[in-house]
This record gives C-alpha cells, structure tokens and sequence, in this order.
C-alpha cells in the first residue's frame, strides 16, 4: 500500500517560463537513467531481493517517487505559461501537437519511456549493481542539467537531487557488503 | 479552506520538509546500519517532532495524507488546490 502525501519533498522554484530547460529535464522524467524508471526498477526488483535490503528498494523506490513529482514539477512550472510558438522554437513542436502541455513519460528526445531501460535479473547482487549504476547515471545527469541553466532557483532544486543520487548509491553499496557477508557466512556453515 | 500562499505558509512547509529530511536519511541510514542505536534514537526524537509540525499544518492548511492518515475538517479539503506543484 501506498499513501500519498501533499506537498514536495524539496521545494521546486522556478524563476523564469523555460520550455527548452523544460524538454532537457524530460530525460529524468521518462528517459533510461530517470526517476520512473528508478522507482519502478527498485519497487520490482524489490520482490525476490533477499530480505535483509527489502526495506532499502522499497524505501528508496518510494522516495523516487517523490524526486519524480519533484521534476513534474519543474516542467509543469517551466511550460506553464510558454505559447505553442515558444514551445515550437523549444523544439516541443511535436510534443505539443501529441499532449498539449500535458506531461508525458518521455526523454528529452521525445522517445517514450519502456521497460528495457530497467531490469530484474534475479540475481541480488547483478540488481544492486545496475541500482548503484542507475544511481550514479542520475548524478551525472542531474550535473550536466544543472550546467545547462543559469536559474538559481531551478539548480538549488537539481543539486538537492544530484545529492540524493549520491546518498542513493552509497546505500546500495553497503547493500551489497551486507548480502556478501551473509554470502561469506555461509561457506562456514 | 482557502490556502494564502504567504510567507507564513512556506515557512512552516519549509519546516515541514526540514525534518522530513531528517528522517528520510535516517531512514535510508537504518535500513543499511540497523543496530546504530543513536541513529535509532534521533529517529525517533525527529519522528514525535514530525508529529507535531504536521499537526500544526494540517490545523492551518488542511490534510497532508488521504486515505484517514490524516483527520479531514468539515467541509471535505482533500481534494481542494493548491497541489504540490501550484505551490
């Protein structure tokens, strides 16, 4: 069960109507290294993981969905008020003629998010590396986004989610010392 | 309810997400470091803290939960805006 809470998690504020920064940020909405793709990637795998990192995918994948609202956010805010002419020379031209200013889950080529841009393999450690990559791809994201726009607000906004990331993968990292442990433990038995 | 988005409101928001923080990162900390048991009482300490900004939010603002995790006043202001990204 999920319960939903209203408010962010950070405060998104934008100080400018931005649809070009708007179609960059689309990569972390519905692109391959995005948060949907990593809430859905951890809540997943998080079936058949061993029970000692249960609790770490379903409390990270949880979060992930807060950092997914958190971009929503920024787009929504960014777009808002930008004319189908602005959103044209954004090169939202074709977005506006599929959604309006709907959001949807696409990078920020416009390709639409799918299912092969995460996988379970089965095998717990084989998913906490790809989780702990998934991690550090976002950090890099969020870094070259950060450095593609001079609004303050909007960075202080992409710094708190590139420090997330980081948080992120440091605790699967440990994640993986605790299964190998366990691992360890067993030759002994 | 009709939520003035003024400074009062960001701030006790702002509050809000401060200890939220907190708490994510214990959180997070715990799940890999569960026999930390300062860790566990800071949790704790910010969770009871937790509670009573929240209190004091929803009394201000309306619900921040559905699903009756949270007490609804009359009339029903779950379903009103401002939502979290018209904020």
């Amino acid at each position: 069960m999920w319960v939903y809470e209203k408010k962010l998690q950070y405060p998104v504020r934008v100080s400018k109507c931005d649809p070009l920064m708007a179609k960059f940020l689309m990569e972390q909405y519905g692109g391959a290294d995005g948060e949907l793709a990593a809430a859905l990637r951890y809540l997943n795998q998080r079936y058949t993981i061993p029970d000692k990192v249960v609790g770490l995918l379903t409390d990270i994948g949880t979060e992930e969905f807060g950092h997914l609202e958190m971009i929503a956010t920024m787009i929504y805010k960014l777009t808002k008020d930008a004319t189908p002419e602005q959103l044209k020379k954004a090169g939202l031209g074709a977005h506006y003629v599929a959604h309006d200013s709907a959001l949807f889950y696409e990078n920020a080529n416009g390709v639409p998010w799918t299912a092969s841009y995460i996988q379970a393999k089965g095998d717990p450690i084989a998913d906490l590396y790809e989780d702990i990559a998934a991690e550090e791809k976002a950090r890099a994201t969020y870094q070259w986004l950060i450095d593609l726009t001079d609004d303050v607000d909007l960075q202080d906004s992409l710094k708190f989610l590139r420090e997330r990331e980081i948080v992120h993968s440091m605790r699967f990292r440990e994640a993986v010392e605790i299964l190998k442990e366990k691992r360890d433990e067993k030759i002994f038995f | 309810m009709t939520i003035i988005l003024n400074e009062e409101y960001y701030q006790l928001l702002h509050e809000l997400q401060a200890v939220d923080f907190v708490l994510v990162e214990l959180n997070l900390y715990l799940d890999t470091h569960p026999a930390d048991v300062n860790a566990i009482q800071q949790y704790n300490q910010y969770a009871k803290l937790r509670q009573q900004i929240a209190h004091r939010y929803e009394t201000k603002y309306g619900p921040l939960k559905n699903f009756g995790q949270s007490l609804t006043g009359t009339p029903w202001s779950w379903n009103e805006a401002p939502w979290p990204w018209q904020v």
